[in-house]
């Protein structure tokens, strides 16, 4: 147990950041992940033949790839990719991308086609008669989507953005490869330095346990609210 | 990228090597905890609720390194016997994804299980068939049935999935496309080579799930 105690003798304090640092990551994967769905759902639901090819590709290769090689193309090809634009507007300098935002765009952009998904299946099971009666009384496109269409696909779409969370949650432990101190990264410095492993990774392991248990309660709390009077 | 090539595709022979051990395995044992799942004895029930809650709550990446790093630690496991299948990584990698897949499956088999009306199963009591042969003629072909989507979904999870063994020193399409990163400090040939290759192998899988469902699909 005096493994797990706080101060300089103790992995405790290490562990309590760590968490923090996986927590920090997945709500920025999350928000990420949000802004990329909000974007390719009026892509995927358009009638317009070209956009929603673009939307179906993005949501077809990202649900397709494995989530590693997405986060190792961003690490190993985002700084590359970002000193050759900056090479463009004439900075010839090194750029290294901070690990925190690279695991946050990696997971966000996975999180992202999966929040799509569930998006464009709250949109669907929408009424049509919403789309009809706002468009009766002369409201405007966007003013459609932003008051009527998107409380609605929220509300409707938690129970299934819950199912995102969890994964997003989960994928965050892949981001350790990068070298970014999360849960994971912190059990296998711990783990090596004291050799032993098998009481770390069961400490990580209901690390995870605990933090998607306490996210279902407090969901599950979310979805209770915003279902009233339904 | 063409010279590339080949050493992926030897990595993908172990990916899919990978994929189809875990798969089988992962079957097996899915089945016996959707079983269990199902059984009225609350100790059975809670402990297959429990396999399932942990292996789907946590990483696999966790559960990986628990059992390549972990199991390694136990003083008696590794004077037995069975220290010649835990310290090889290949078979670490397909442990853990039999256990992980297992627990997805156990779950959509135990859905599957709980959505066949009662209608057939009374209707088998009522002709005189025994409890054995109404789970093995009646129920289990009605929930592997009814389950094939999903179960489908799960294979290409599972797939994305094999591209963990990577690290933990397995040369399967990842570790490949890893190396060719390494050796060439091209990251965007190496991994968008891999990444078409996977998307290939998730594009086959998704039509012969969907050949099954339409050939043995379940209409109620």
């Amino acid at each position: 147990m005096e493994l797990l105690s706080f101060g300089d003798t103790g992995w405790g304090d290490e562990l309590f950041f760590a968490t923090l640092m996986t927590i920090a990551v997945s709500i920025a994967a999350m928000a990420i992940g949000f802004v990329f769905a909000l974007i390719f759902t009026p892509l995927k639901l358009s009638k317009n033949k070209s956009l929603n090819i673009i939307g179906n590709c993005y949501t077809t290769i990202i649900r397709g790839v494995p989530e590693l090689l997405v986060i190792y193309l961003l690490f190993f090809g985002g700084t590359g990719a970002a000193m050759y634009v900056a090479s463009i507007f004439g900075y010839d300098g090194y750029i290294e991308i901070n690990a925190f935002i690279t695991g946050a765009l990696a997971i966000g952009i996975i999180s992202g086609a999966y929040s799509t998904e569930v998006f464009r299946g709250a949109i669907l099971s929408i009424d049509k008669g919403q789309f009809e009666a706002s468009k009766v009384l002369g409201i405007k496109k966007y003013i459609q989507f932003y008051k009527i269409i998107l409380p609605q696909m929220l509300r409707l779409s938690i129970p299934n953005l819950s199912n995102v969370w969890q994964i997003t949650l989960k994928d965050t432990s892949l981001i350790s490869v990068t070298g970014l101190v999360e849960i994971m990264r912190q059990s296998y410095i711990a783990a090596g330095s004291t050799r032993d492993p098998l009481f770390f990774y069961s400490v990580a392991a209901v690390l995870y346990l605990m933090l998607t248990f306490l996210s279902m309660k407090l969901i599950n709390k979310l979805e209770i609210k915003y279902s009233k009077g339904y | 990228m063409i010279s590339i090539f080949p050493s992926l595709l030897n990595g993908a022979v172990i990916t899919l090597q990978l994929l189809v051990f875990s798969m089988f395995f992962g079957l097996i044992i899915g089945l016996i905890f959707a079983i269990l799942r199902i059984n009225k004895n609350p100790i059975i029930n809670k402990f297959a609720y429990g396999y399932s809650y942990f292996f789907r709550g946590t990483p696999l990446l966790v559960q990986l390194y628990l059992i390549y790093y972990g199991l390694a630690n136990i003083e008696f496991l590794r004077n037995s016997f069975f220290w010649v299948i835990i310290k090889e990584p290949y078979w670490c990698a397909i442990i853990a994804f039999s256990l992980n897949t297992g627990a997805y499956t156990s779950e959509i088999l135990r859905s599957a299980f709980q959505t066949i009306k009662k209608g057939y199963i009374e209707a088998a009591q009522s002709l005189g068939v025994t409890k054995k042969i109404t789970f093995y003629r009646i129920q289990l072909p009605i929930a592997i049935k009814q389950s094939l989507p999903a179960y489908g979904n799960e294979i290409i999870l599972m797939l994305k999935g094999t591209s963990l063994a990577s690290v933990i020193t397995i040369m399967d399409l990842m570790g490949e496309a890893r190396k060719v990163n390494v050796l060439t400090f091209k990251p965007f040939e190496a991994f968008i080579t891999a990444g078409i290759i996977y998307l290939f192998i998730t594009f086959i899988i998704h039509n012969i799930i969907k050949y099954l469902e339409k050939k043995y699909g379940f209409q109620t």
